[in-house]
């Protein structure tokens, strides 16, 4: 092998060995296979060797070109590596043990509950209303069977305003522009009328841990042709179980509200104790959640439903007594009482 | 009120029945029973009667006694007593050693230097009275040793039921009402009431009595002589005790007593003071003064009682002072009479004064029952003091009777109702039961309502569902779904935006919901320098700081934001409530539905916060109505509004609600460091703004071209009035602009704008776009806006 070939060889071999970065090595592939560099200088040397000579020179620094291309590409592949390594290497690790700022906004308790009875009574076709909370005497007692001077008059304080109007005292003030609403259709259609409608109620009474002059309720309604005491009891515990997402036992006893017929009072055992007895039902394993009953016959007739051929059943649910038992909230006043420390903590519960 | 398990028992028999169940059932099937249960005597043990058999007075002791009593043990006891009606020969209720009265167990002990070997009882300590002035005079004939409970009737369950179940159930004011339930309920008969025939006395004279208004219904009276004794037998007064009555004398307790058995309030005047008894109202307001010694006014509206033109007793509610049984009283007249309900009902509420026997009134009672309660009265009368003469004729006059009720109805209409099958025996069976005389003829049912069920309670068919159900038990109802057809079912638009609105503050921007009332907080907006604007107000609030209604959310959330300035540097609330603002045309309230928004921040200057708001209300109008809002500037209304920075926020140029900065006087009062913005949207407003549908705009395959132009603005021009110089462009190339820069200095207000251009069919050319472009700097110009060089 020529001298001049060995001699170069030993050079670029001994100057790649000692490259430590991808700037330096292509420096030195320039001044190797570059057009000026010094592989390249070898083959113009060549002009004055014999044929033979030439054909064996030009193999031997062709090779050297192969293998000096070879070893720089493997050395760049390392030197890569080594890079990727280097990041790697100086990545540090991240504690992400530290506390958490989410940050995140709030729903109000009442919405929350509010949405999950919505949801389980829109997935059974009910209809969600929307109503005032100014309503008329004719709307929150002589369309519910509740004449002047009736004693069930006495069972609420009504606030009333200058102008001979109330803030309803109860969902039920909705009602008969529910039945009047959708009667048409069930009557012509035989469309079932289905509707809940939650909303706010005032009560004219002092406020303590336990009462509240403004509070929530969820009323609702159902009827048809042949709407039963028992249909009654089945969406009752349905909501209730869903709500509280476990199997809600129910028990009626009779209570008298003047716009049904019969009327019950709702019960649910006691979801502190189950059932057993504990402070929080008074010992009795009960809790008493919700008045409800068969629509009264005079409710029907003033909403323009005949009760001969229709019957209903219709519900009051608390929806802030719901929210309290749901959310283990003790006093009532903190629902209105605008205080983020308390009420920042909703954030959604679908 | 009270219910004593022993009187309900003397009109049925309830041997071998858990007694705790049928309470319990009670509770279920037909008034709410009070959780606590009192087993009256169970802490009374060991207690017999004895008899005194000496009596010597302690040495050294001015009230102590020492006895020797006879327990009918064989042996003479020696007690150390100090009551003062000890005698000998005296027999009384001794508790031996060993037995319990409530906490004390009795023992041996020193008394004063003597040993005593039990203790003789006051009413009091056996739990039987108030009475503890002395010890037990036991006049019945009894052997000593006799435990005390097989003389009287200590032994009782009392129970509660609330009385706020029985508003709709007259019949259940009484003993004798529960009796009838609880045979139903038990399946047991129930006993009639014993009473005297008063058909016996009907050639003795009449009471010269008459009704001379339609407020009276019926009226009873009769009258009786020579009523000797004074004290009530101890198991009346114990009954009486039990159900929280306290004993007076034998007369009143006979009246109370009937009360409490039949539900018929009665009363007894001294005959001397009501020998021309007449019925009615005056037309003229006068005092008059009840047994209770209290002057009431009394108006033209309430009933009274009256000897002639004399008043003796408000109809109802309670006897006059000076008609009341005294000293020298030989001859009573007794009163048993029902009145209009209403009548009763509203004359309470003007005297606020509300009776044992006013609540009976109240709930209807049957006219029926007025001479059955004489009857009984003068039945038990006799029993207790056998002297006693019936001196005139029932005198009864009847002037309103209730219609007889009759319902039919078909096993059908029960299946119907109920959704369940009760066979037609189980029907009959429960209705007769409960006093309802039916008749079965196949599947059809015609039912007579009992008297004392048809004054208001039981008049339509569904009335006699809940008597069917109640007593069949709702626990063993099967529970069924519905058989109702389906159809689709569409939300409420005002609903779901109001649900999407929520979503998207809570989720996007972190904002917390909140509730707050719906009148204004008079002492809270006073402190922030907020007055409250006259709007309509409760006419019968009882707190002053809640009079009048809130015409804005916004007052209600500067309250709530300045309690809660300690809670974090920024947040920002919001509540979709209610607000009035003042009354419409027809005098009605003008009710409105409101999302009040209110931002603090403590970390950023106004301007940016007042821009995150206005990205807020973006957001939602981009979201919900795929639409872009516009402003106009707004003045003033409200004393919390910044004179300078107060828009009304449009959709298609109707005007959705406001948006503002809080005045800098109200701003202080808040927080002095931190800035607070607000804006209010009406949401009918919003929800009736159209919806733009959503039209796909296919990305061009060609490139775009984007032209930047800065501007110096002058004061009092918006980015909206400049929009119009481009917003008109016709060659429908112009696909966005937006600020990619602002430069702003004391004098200096400038930004650059970028315009992006494009084509769905070619490559635009520099010169078009300079073209369009022209046009633009050109109008731009002419209102004085002007390029940067």
């Amino acid at each position: 092998m020529n001298e001049k070939i060995i001699a170069l060889q030993n050079e670029i071999t001994e100057k790649l060995s000692q490259v430590t970065d991808l700037v330096e090595l292509e420096n030195i592939r320039v001044s190797a296979l570059g057009k000026k560099g010094s592989v390249t200088a070898l083959l113009k040397g060549m002009k004055d060797l014999s044929v033979e000579e030439k054909k064996s020179f030009g193999a031997q620094v062709n090779s050297l070109k192969e293998l000096v291309t070879e070893l720089i590409d493997s050395k760049a592949k390392y030197l890569k590596e080594q890079e990727i390594q280097k990041e790697i290497d100086s990545m540090p690790l991240i504690d992400i043990t530290t506390p958490a700022t989410p940050d995140l906004g709030s729903y109000h308790p009442i919405t929350l509950v509010q949405r999950q009875c919505e949801t389980i009574f829109k997935s059974m076709g009910f209809n969600v209303e929307d109503y005032a909370e100014v309503v008329t005497d004719y709307e929150c007692f002589e369309s519910l069977n509740i004449p002047k001077h009736h004693p069930a008059r006495d069972m609420q304080d009504t606030y009333y305003l200058e102008n001979g109007q109330l803030l309803k005292s109860q969902t039920s003030a909705a009602q008969n522009a529910i039945l009047k609403k959708y009667g048409k259709n069930l009557m012509e259609n035989g469309v079932p009328i289905k509707a809940i409608f939650p909303g706010r109620c005032f009560r004219n009474e002092a406020t303590d841990a336990c009462h509240e002059n403004t509070f929530f309720q969820m009323e609702g309604v159902m009827v048809d042709k042949d709407i039963s005491i028992s249909n009654l009891i089945f969406f009752m515990k349905t909501m209730l179980s869903e709500v509280f997402r476990k199997d809600i036992k129910v028990r009626l006893r009779p209570g008298f509200f003047p716009f049904v017929e019969p009327g019950f009072e709702l019960d649910i055992s006691c979801l502190i104790c189950g059932g057993e007895g504990c402070p929080s039902c008074k010992h009795s394993g009960w809790l008493e959640l919700c008045p409800c009953g068969m629509i009264h016959p005079n409710v029907l007739s003033e909403g323009g439903i005949d009760p001969e051929e229709y019957t209903g059943f219709a519900f009051g649910l608390g929806l802030t007594r719901l929210a309290m038992m749901k959310y283990g909230v003790k006093d009532i006043r903190d629902l209105n009482s605008g205080r983020l420390k308390a009420l920042s903590q909703f954030t959604d519960d679908e | 009120m009270f219910l004593s398990m022993n009187w309900i028992e003397d009109f049925v028999d309830l041997s071998g029945i858990d007694k705790l169940q049928l309470i319990h059932k009670v509770s279920l099937s037909t008034a709410e029973v009070e959780n606590e249960i009192f087993f009256k005597g169970s802490d009374v043990t060991g207690v017999v009667v004895a008899q005194i058999v000496s009596v010597e007075d302690h040495p050294q002791s001015k009230k102590l006694h020492l006895l020797k009593v006879d327990a009918g043990d064989g042996k003479l006891t020696d007690v150390v007593c100090g009551a003062p009606n000890v005698r000998v020969g005296m027999k009384t209720a001794f508790a031996k050693v060993g037995a319990k009265l409530g906490e004390i167990e009795i023992a041996p002990r020193p008394l004063a230097g003597y040993d005593s070997f039990g203790m003789c009882c006051s009413e009091a300590e056996l739990g039987i009275s108030e009475d503890h002035s002395g010890i037990m005079d036991i006049t019945e004939d009894v052997a000593n040793g006799t435990d005390i409970k097989d003389v009287y009737a200590i032994d009782d369950i009392i129970f509660e039921v609330d009385n706020k179940s029985l508003t709709n159930r007259p019949d259940l004011w009484s003993h004798y009402g529960f009796a009838r339930e609880i045979a139903a309920l038990a399946g047991r008969p129930l006993r009639p009431l014993e009473v005297e025939d008063l058909t016996a006395y009907d050639n003795l004279k009449k009471i010269d009595m008459k009704i001379e208004d339609p407020l009276c219904q019926r009226y009873s009276c009769m009258q009786v002589e020579n009523i000797t004794r004074n004290v009530s037998p101890v198991n009346m007064r114990i009954r009486l005790y039990y159900c929280g009555m306290r004993g007076i004398n034998f007369l009143a307790d006979l009246t109370n007593y009937l009360m409490l058995e039949m539900g018929q309030p009665m009363h007894a005047f001294d005959s001397r003071k009501v020998e021309k008894i007449r019925i009615k109202r005056f037309d003229t307001p006068f005092t008059f003064q009840t047994l209770d010694t209290v002057e009431r006014n009394i108006d033209e509206n309430t009933l009274m009682i009256c000897n002639d033109n004399t008043p003796v007793a408000i109809a109802g509610i309670m006897g006059g002072l000076d008609s009341e049984i005294v000293e020298d009283t030989t001859t009573l007249t007794l009163e048993s009479a029902t009145f209009d309900a209403v009548s009763i009902r509203k004359s309470t509420v003007r005297l606020a004064h509300r009776t044992d026997a006013s609540i009976r009134y109240e709930k209807c009672l049957d006219p029926e029952m007025t001479t059955v309660a004489i009857g009984r009265f003068i039945n038990l009368l006799k029993k207790y003091d056998q002297g006693v003469q019936v001196v005139s004729a029932l005198t009864d006059e009847y002037a309103y009777k209730y219609d007889t009720v009759t319902l039919d109805f078909d096993k059908k209409f029960v299946d119907r109702y109920t959704g369940i099958q009760i066979d037609n025996e189980t029907i009959v069976k429960t209705l007769t039961d409960l006093g309802f005389e039916v008749t079965l003829d196949g599947d059809d049912f015609s039912v007579v309502v009992p008297s004392w069920r048809a004054t208001k309670d039981v008049t339509i068919k569904a009335d006699i569902i809940e008597e069917i159900t109640r007593i069949y038990g709702y626990d063993n109802f099967d529970i069924n779904t519905t058989r109702s057809p389906l159809y689709p079912v569409r939300a409420e638009a005002i609903k779901t935006n109001e649900d999407r609105i929520k979503d998207t503050l809570v989720k996007r921007w972190r904002l917390h919901e909140l509730h707050s009332y719906v009148w204004a907080y008079n002492d809270e907006l006073k402190a922030l320098g907020i007055e409250v604007e006259d709007n309509v107000k409760l006419a019968n609030a009882t707190n002053p700081n809640i009079e009048t209604l809130r015409n804005s959310i916004i007052p209600t959330q500067l309250c709530q934001v300045k309690i809660n300035t300690g809670y974090a540097a920024d947040f920002g609330i919001f509540e979709i409530g209610r607000v009035v603002d003042g009354l419409n045309a027809d005098g009605l309230c003008n009710e409105k539905k409101m999302l009040g928004i209110t931002l603090f921040s403590k970390t950023k200057d106004i301007k940016t916060l007042y821009l995150e708001l206005r990205d807020i209300l973006a957001v939602l109008a981009g979201d919900i109505k795929h639409k872009t809002l516009s402003y106009k500037s707004a003045q003033p209304t409200h004393s919390y509004e910044h004179p300078v920075n107060l828009n009304t926020i449009l959709i298609d140029d109707a005007a959705i609600g406001t948006m503002g900065i809080v005045h800098p006087a109200v701003m202080k009062k808040i927080d002095k460091k931190a800035n607070v913005v607000f804006a209010e949207i009406d949401m009918a407003a919003f929800t009736d703004a159209a919806t733009d549908a959503i039209v796909y705009d296919e990305p061009s395959k060609f490139p775009a071209m984007t032209y930047d132009i800065s501007v110096e603005i002058p004061s009092g021009v918006l980015f909206q009035d400049m929009a119009a110089c481009w917003s008109n462009d016709q060659s429908g190339l112009l696909k966005s602009t937006r600020i990619v820069d602002t430069y702003d200095t004391d004098t200096v207000h400038s930004v650059t704008i970028r315009f992006e251009f494009s084509s769905s069919e070619r490559t635009l050319s520099s010169a078009e776009i300079q073209e369009i472009m022209d046009k633009v700097v050109e109008k731009l110009s002419e209102m004085g806006v002007t390029l940067r060089g």
